[in-house]
């Protein structure tokens, strides 16, 4: 075949799809949210036993969904449901997906799964929906009308304001402070983010400064490397939030082996076990989390009542999570966990996880 | 018995013995219908930048860029569909942007006489580059389902995802061009031997520079499919499929240093390593046993063939 030839096909079937009419963002028309449920949720309906449920965290041998993930299994336990986990090696956007689609093709009743990107998971879960799989949200949304309910650890506001609070105390109230974040992309670190600039803007905390917001990825290296590059891009630099459990661990690793320590404060969302010997050593002063265990289990109990028809995740409608109480469904399917704990050198020894 | 020690014979063997246990192991699910769309749309991307870069490798080149001219497609179509362009006009500018980047490597590497592995290595971080400039850390979401369910559902009355089906057109015509042309017999030619195909009056830096402009191009397409498979434009996208694309060229028996290797034994390589992860996952399979395995498979597609051939030299 001739080469020009071979180049003409290419170039006219790049043509070819040009032939059609006009789709622009314009025109198209926007995806709104919130479930739609067709079934009618039964209150007393019971708990079914030996149900099937996928647990799919961000990323596996990430401690803090490890310890989500004991509390799902100790669920399972209690609920007699098989609670199976699994996921990606990695954090990235589609990594998720086929985990997704092989929960449908296994024909679970439900799927626990913390998105990793709120779109590109959705297409996937809708279709997991539509096979008759139950979808539970927990720690990181996908878009609301690819999931039955989401649960969520505690509301952004709580978590972000409680976050400005800490680096404001650890700092004295001014000075210069950065966010070390996770991915760019991960939908609750930027709902915190966003609250935590309306925060900054509030009166009280007028001596403190947002220099710069950097992403380490949930990854340890990039983001001790980018705890590295804050500190060298702002000598002046007093304070650093890092809300995520990856993220905080590195940055106290950096910090307690450099000049900075003690002069440059840290705080974020980690764990006791993490961040034991920081707090010890003076790095940290503190920092906060809620319980992932907590959070595992009570979207087990979720998955749970959804698969049994004890909800269908419209706003109202109530379910017991064992030992964890009673449970309301807010608005958009949500479901609360409750306040953060804050941790410090004379509570953190209470704590293993 | 020669044939019988080809190595694309092997790898329809091993594609049988994973089509069956899988079968076996897990109550019929895997070759169900369901399973195999699945699968498909997984592989869909890999598949399809196989083709080109199956013509290159045999060529005796290699491009490690093209899942970085995948992320830069991605974030092209997110950026231009959020400045209020029409999706029938962004895909062909893409897909010509594409080659344009191909176009890059093939020039570096044909006019300046570079290295193609230094090359594209480079380009494998300026286009990753680049497309975090286009589209910084953003992801663009809102495509019309018009689009995006190209991704989600199959054929009409069929389980064959949209993806594969184009990656079926595709390689008719990549196989025409490599195993019923001229042209693919020059490919060979280069790859065997560069400077013999020269003094027998094949143009060989033209024929490099297109095989590098469609590699390009055909990854722009992956670009597209990847978009709108998971309705997501980030700059991101295909992180390190490099990797897994050259892996399923290798297996598919493909020689890395030229000149020998056949599209078929590349799509059935492509198959086998899609096949394995999907049944490993199916079976609940841990992700450390699985990134093992892979390990062990790209060291086999590397050995084997050399194996066969040994073998295949032995009988003679």
């Amino acid at each position: 075949m001739n080469p020009r030839l071979v180049l003409a096909l290419v170039v006219s079937g790049a043509v070819a799809l040009t032939a059609c009419g006009g789709t622009t963002k314009d025109s198209s028309s926007q995806q709104t949210g919130g479930a739609t449920n067709a079934a009618k949720a039964d209150p007393n309906a019971p708990l079914k036993e030996g149900l099937k449920i996928t647990f799919l965290p961000k990323q596996v041998n990430n401690p803090y969904f490890t310890v989500a993930q004991k509390g799902a299994e100790q669920a399972g336990t209690t609920l007699k449901a098989e609670v199976k986990a699994t996921g990606p090696s990695d954090a990235a956007a589609s990594s998720q997906v086929t985990y997704i689609n092989t929960a449908a093709q296994q024909k679970q009743n439900a799927l626990v799964i913390s998105a990793n990107d709120a779109n590109a998971v959705a297409p996937a879960l809708k279709s997991a929906r539509s096979q008759g799989v139950k979808v539970v949200t927990f720690d990181s949304d996908a878009a609301p009308d690819a999931r039955d309910v989401f649960i969520n650890q505690a509301r952004s506001n709580d978590i972000a304001a409680g976050q400005v609070k800490l680096i404001s105390d650890a700092i004295g109230g001014s000075g210069e402070i950065a966010i070390l974040s996770a991915t760019p992309n991960a939908t609750n670190q930027n709902a915190w983010i966003e609250v935590m600039k309306t925060e900054l803007a509030k009166p009280e905390y007028a001596g403190l400064k947002l220099v710069e917001t950097a992403y380490g990825n949930d990854d340890d290296q990039t983001s001790f490397q980018k705890t590295q590059g804050l500190l060298q891009a702002h000598p002046n630099l007093k304070g650093i939030i890092s809300p995520t459990t990856v993220g905080v661990a590195a940055a106290a690793r950096y910090l307690s082996s450099s000049e900075y320590k003690g002069k440059v404060q840290l705080t974020g969302l980690g764990t006791p076990n993490q961040m034991r010997k920081f707090v010890q050593d003076g790095t940290v002063k503190s920092f906060a989390l809620w319980d992932p265990s907590k959070l595992g289990y009570l979207a087990t109990y979720a998955a749970a009542a959804l698969a049994s028809g004890q909800i269908t995740g419209a706003e109202g409608e109530k379910f017991k999570a064992g030992d964890l109480g009673e449970y309301t469904i807010g608005a958009k399917g949500e479901v609360v966990l409750g306040p953060p704990t804050v941790f410090t050198k004379d509570n953190i020894d209470q704590f293993d996880f | 018995m020669r044939s019988l020690l080809r190595w694309e014979t092997a790898l329809v063997f091993l594609l049988i013995v994973v089509a069956l246990t899988g079968q076996i192991s897990t109550d019929g699910a895997f070759l169900d219908g369901g399973n195999l769309f699945y699968l498909g749309l997984d592989i869909g991307e890999i598949a399809l930048i196989a083709l080109p870069l199956t013509l290159v490798i045999v060529a005796g080149e290699i491009d490690l860029s093209v899942a970085s001219v995948l992320g830069l497609s991605s974030a092209l179509v997110g950026w231009l569909w959020n400045a209020g362009w029409p999706l029938e006009t962004i895909l062909p500018v893409v897909i010509v942007a594409g080659a344009v980047c191909g176009a890059v490597n093939g020039l570096l590497v044909t006019r300046l006489g570079l290295p193609s592995l230094a090359v594209t290595i480079g380009t494998l971080a300026l286009y990753r580059g680049l497309a975090l400039v286009v589209l910084g850390d953003t992801a663009v979401a809102d495509f019309p389902a018009s689009y995006t369910s190209f991704g989600t559902t199959p054929l009409p009355g069929t389980d064959i995802p949209y993806p594969i089906a184009l990656a079926a057109v595709l390689a008719v015509l990549f196989g025409i061009a490599l195993h019923a042309s001229s042209f693919g017999r020059s490919v060979y030619a280069i790859g065997a031997n560069e400077e013999g195909a020269r003094f027998s009056g094949i143009r060989v830096k033209r024929i490099k520079l297109i095989l590098f402009v469609l590699a390009g191009a055909v990854a722009a397409v992956a670009g597209i499919v990847y978009t709108f498979r998971f309705s997501s434009a980030r700059a991101d996208n295909g992180v390190g499929l490099e990797l897994a694309v050259v892996a399923a060229v290798l297996l598919g028996g493909v020689s890395i240093f030229g000149g020998r290797g056949s599209l078929f034994g590349v799509l059935a390589g492509v198959l086998l390593l899609g096949g394995l992860r999907n049944l490993l996952i199916l079976r609940d399979t841990s992700t450390e046993v699985l990134t093992i395995v892979t390990g062990l498979l790209l060291l086999v597609s590397v050995l084997a063939p050399s194996i066969t051939r040994t073998l295949r030299k032995a009988t003679t």
